[in-house]
């Protein structure tokens, strides 16, 4: 439909009342999302927050040079790395296997209260359960007892304490916290399945792993390739909650993830154009990753989100 | 043959059943052990954590959570800001939402692109600092508010639950005279009570669960919401405040541990009561937004 100049002004005029509740909606976000899209710039400039934004002097490429050459910044890159990676690897199937197994008991009572409880942890602060993993790794802590009486180990280790623990504690209290969260999306997939083919393929005489297989995990590959492609494209990113509440000045060689560099120089050191520099280059950098991915799982799968 | 198939999978069943037992209780053991520490006795307390059941049951470290000024404010803090920044955001979103949701609207499309832009770029951290400072937000109450009135992905909830009202609803009452507010508000609204509690109860877990806004934004003590405070207690191990106050109340009997365990019931508690009834709610919200991306 074509309309004219003034008649799209007239019926701009006439719709004020719609006009007026979307407008404050996108003010917000020209100021909470634009603006600072914009102060992305201050990384290119010797920014001091004491003076108005665009009286500081543009260096260039001087704080990305900074940064480039900082050997804080590429452990931080490394711990970022290390610690997607043993999520990705070890952890992306944790889920789905739980989804798979729940979706085998019979019982709906028992299977929904099962699901029920398993959910809870999400929605326990960081710092509460942050807080129970500290005491539990440290001296007479849960873990050591259980593992000096399983035979495990010999004496009490201070777990939080030793840098070469911190990446598999990220893990596990992870996967203690959220496995059941994140398994809702795919007991949700599972139960869009059309009970007619598990039906016909059991009058075929497929046994629980063939239907499980054949069926169950081809129907939810959609599902399981979308959220592949977002776990692969937040590889820079972390759990900033929980590494903050479980850092330490102990820890901080394996524990400085890129979010909590970024943090550290720019709000702790005050570096703050430096430190947007920083971040200017990471999100380019996960842009790039979220269409890599996103082409790979086209071209491998057939599954993709754009 | 069909003897052996059944016993098998009745095996499974055993092994899958006990299985699933042990997440359930891997899954209550965390929160059992802190409510069972923070009921544990000075006395017995300093001899360490206990990992089953209180040696003997005292309510002595919950008196002093509860008698701390600062601990009380803190709770008030979030409680506030819980309540406001729930209603703020569902409000907020919902208008927003329902005016995007008219295919008529003159723009349209140039608002949902600089509402899609808003996922993909980010200013980040630093910037976001910057323009909490500029605007005065800095150690200001409302920086918990805000910012978080809206998200563009409950935004798009709103507005396709909008969509699945019917036309006729909003035409008839649009022919008795009544404005898009009226609109919205009489008959949008109410008819989408489901949505709208499920946003609210997202919204609410995120506001009294956040702790990084206070320790980031606010450096007035009487402003720091309960798990600011609780983070400084637990990962900063700065609870002297507490810790005099439990001398002058208790002696020097009543160990650190004991008072950070009430501590962390005291912020768990209304999330633990609320849950067995939001629990369907929060799950639902998922489907939808599952639904949807």
């Amino acid at each position: 439909m074509i309309q004219s100049k003034t008649g799209q002004m007239k019926t701009f005029l006439k719709q004020w009342q719609l006009q007026s509740m979307v407008i404050p909606g996108i003010v917000w976000m020209l100021i909470f999302c634009y603006i600072p899209m914009f102060w992305l710039i201050i990384g290119f400039m010797d920014y001091s927050i004491a003076k108005p934004m665009l009286q500081s002097p543009f260096v260039g490429l001087k704080h990305f040079e900074d940064f480039v050459t900082d050997e804080r910044f590429w452990r931080s890159i490394r711990n970022t790395l290390g610690m997607s990676s043993i999520k990705l690897v070890l952890g992306f199937s944790i889920p789905i296997v739980f989804a798979l197994l729940l979706n085998e008991i019979r019982s709906l009572r028992f299977k929904r209260t099962v699901q029920t409880i398993s959910y809870l942890p999400h929605f326990i602060a960081w710092t509460i359960f942050g807080g129970i993993m500290l005491n539990w790794l440290g001296e007479g802590g849960v873990i050591n007892q259980l593992f000096m009486g399983l035979g495990i180990q010999e004496r009490e280790i201070l777990y939080n304490s030793d840098p070469k623990y911190f990446w598999w504690i990220t893990f596990f209290s992870d996967t203690l916290k959220e496995t059941g969260w994140s398994a809702i999306i795919y007991i949700a997939a599972i139960a869009g399945i059309d009970p007619a083919l598990y039906e016909a393929a059991e009058l075929d005489g497929a046994n629980r792993w063939q239907r499980m297989w054949h069926i169950t995990i081809q129907s939810i590959r959609p599902t399981i390739a979308i959220l592949f492609i977002l776990a692969v494209a937040g590889i820079l990113g972390s759990n900033f909650d929980q590494i903050f509440m479980l850092k330490n000045n102990m820890n901080m060689k394996m524990a400085e993830s890129l979010d909590l560099y970024i943090y550290n120089m720019g709000l702790v050191s005050g570096r703050h154009s430096f430190s947007t520099a920083v971040l200017f280059a990471r999100s380019i950098v996960a842009l790039g990753l979220l269409f890599l991915a996103n082409y790979s799982s086209k071209k491998l799968t057939g599954d993709s989100i754009f | 043959m069909n003897t052996r198939r059944i016993r098998r999978f009745g095996m499974f069943e055993v092994v899958n059943t006990v299985l699933m037992i042990a997440v359930c209780f891997i899954t209550l053991y965390p929160m059992w052990f802190v409510f069972a520490n923070s009921l544990n006795s000075p006395e017995h307390a300093t001899l360490g954590t206990v990992n089953w059941i209180p040696k003997a049951i005292s309510f002595d470290s919950y008196r002093v959570v509860f008698s701390n000024e600062n601990m009380m404010n803190g709770f008030y803090i979030t409680t506030m800001r819980t309540v406001i920044g729930t209603a703020a955001h569902v409000l907020f979103t919902a208008i927003v939402a329902y005016g995007l949701s008219k295919t008529n609207l003159i723009g349209r499309k140039i608002y949902m692109k600089i509402a899609l832009i808003t996922m993909l770029f980010s200013g980040g951290l630093i910037p976001t600092f910057i323009l909490m400072t500029k605007l005065g937000l800095y150690d200001n109450f409302w920086v918990f508010i805000i910012p978080a009135m809206y998200t563009f992905f409950n935004m798009v909830i709103f507005m396709s639950f909008f969509r699945t009202i019917p036309d006729s609803l909003e035409e008839s009452a649009k022919v008795d005279g009544a404005s898009d507010y009226g609109v919205l508000f009489r008959i949008v609204m109410p008819n989408s009570m489901a949505v709208i509690a499920t946003i609210s109860l997202f919204s609410a877990v995120y506001h009294w669960n956040d702790y990084y806004q206070g320790v980031i934004y606010i450096r007035t003590q009487e402003l720091l919401p309960l798990q600011t405070m609780l983070f400084k207690i637990i990962a900063e191990n700065s609870m002297s405040f507490m810790q005099q106050q439990a001398m002058a109340q208790f002696g020097a009997r009543l160990p650190g541990n004991s008072i950070k365990f009430a501590s962390m019931m005291v912020a768990t508690l209304p999330i633990l009561l609320f849950y067995p009834f939001i629990q369907r709610y929060l799950v639902k919200g998922v489907m939808i937004g599952a639904i949807k991306g």
